[in-house]
């Protein structure tokens, strides 16, 4: 349920939100948080302004997890400001499944460099400025990307 | 004094409690010497045998949920221990038993095996749970779940369920002591051989 106090603080969140960059998309997707939609050559700028405005304070980033919407690839921050206790899901996405790129957020959120890793080992989606990409879970000469809707593993997949 | 006044007849030792001090399952026969000594007649396989199915050491072997259960089973309301599961051990080395307790994912597969090849023989596996008999509900669409147990190593005994409960453990346990007092030492194979080794890590 969403309880009126959690409304105003989204509706606050989003204007605020609004004028940090351009081509913003709010939802609420009948959960109890604000979903922004940021394209991602924005998505570096927009983390950086949600950690460093004192407004804003989200200095807790507790999820961040890697999706396959069948087309697009992208990923979801969980984000939460232990000052203010807000909470703002931010999404990013991108069209591109050859060599899908987005920018890290290592740098804002320290826990997100092992969130990226684990992305990439699942996704493949590649960080830039990244310390260090690497397979973390499978093995390092692992071939794809188990988690794509469209991964295919012919010897230990059992399809139905 | 005398040899009159000793127990001569193995029907007054019965009257008196002989069969109070030694246990049903007692693989032999009791002839009282008549002298306070007594003569056993028994062959060495089911002797062995006993011995072995009543001192049953596992290895501490969990990899989810199941172990869960495992745990109740050798705590204080289930105890284990009662049936002769005496302790379970932390080293391979010494375990006499592996219970799979959990998922095995391709990782933990070369893993498994090695712990098996370190336990010394003879050995025991018992598969507890949908995940180590068949991979469970991780058959489908899986790419990192190894489809049984059975595929790394042999296995004597299947507990189904998801988990099973502590009851059922303990029935698969059982099952495997009785399957141990049915052992021919001149016949027994190891169960390891002919085993389709694959590709060990």
């Amino acid at each position: 349920m969403i309880n009126q106090e959690n409304k105003m603080k989204n509706e606050d969140l989003q204007n605020i939100i609004n004028g940090l960059a351009e081509n913003l998309e709010f939802s609420e997707e009948g959960s109890e948080f604000l979903n922004v939609i940021v394209p991602k050559e924005s998505l570096y700028n927009l983390c950086s302004q949600l950690k460093s405005k004192s407004d804003l304070d989200f200095d807790y980033a507790y999820c961040i997890t890697g999706m396959d919407w069948g087309k697009e690839l992208g990923v979801i921050y969980h984000l939460e400001s232990t000052t203010l206790k807000h909470k703002i899901v931010v999404k990013v996405m991108t069209d591109d499944r050859e060599n899908p790129t987005l920018d890290s957020v290592w740098d804002i959120w320290r826990t997100a460099e092992f969130h990226e890793l684990e992305v990439y080992d699942f996704f493949g989606v590649k960080f830039n400025n990244h310390p260090g990409l690497r397979r973390l879970f499978l093995t390092p000469d692992w071939d794809g990307w188990p988690l794509r809707k469209d991964y295919v593993d012919e010897a230990n997949m059992i399809v139905k | 004094m005398g040899v009159d006044n000793k127990k001569r007849y193995l029907s007054q030792l019965e009257a008196e409690g002989l069969n109070e001090v030694v246990p049903d399952d007692f693989p032999g026969k009791i002839i009282p010497g008549g002298n306070g000594g007594n003569i056993v007649v028994t062959t060495l396989d089911s002797v062995i045998n006993w011995g072995r199915s009543n001192s049953l050491w596992s290895l501490y072997f969990g990899t989810s949920c199941c172990a869960i259960e495992m745990m109740q089973t050798g705590a204080a309301r289930n105890d284990y221990s009662r049936f002769g599961f005496e302790v379970a051990r932390a080293s391979a080395r010494q375990a006499d038993l592996i219970i799979i307790a959990g998922t095995i994912v391709n990782k933990m597969g070369p893993v498994l095996r090695r712990l098996y090849d370190q336990m010394a023989e003879p050995k025991y596996v018992i598969a507890m749970g949908a995940c180590a008999i068949s991979g469970g509900p991780f058959y489908y669409n899986s790419y990192s779940v190894i489809k049984g147990a059975d595929h790394v190593i042999p296995v004597d005994v299947y507990v189904p369920g998801c988990p099973p409960r502590p009851e059922a453990l303990l029935e698969g346990m059982i099952m495997l002591q009785k399957k141990i007092k049915t052992e021919n030492m001149s016949k027994k194979v190891n169960p390891i051989d002919g085993y389709d080794e694959g590709d060990i890590v």
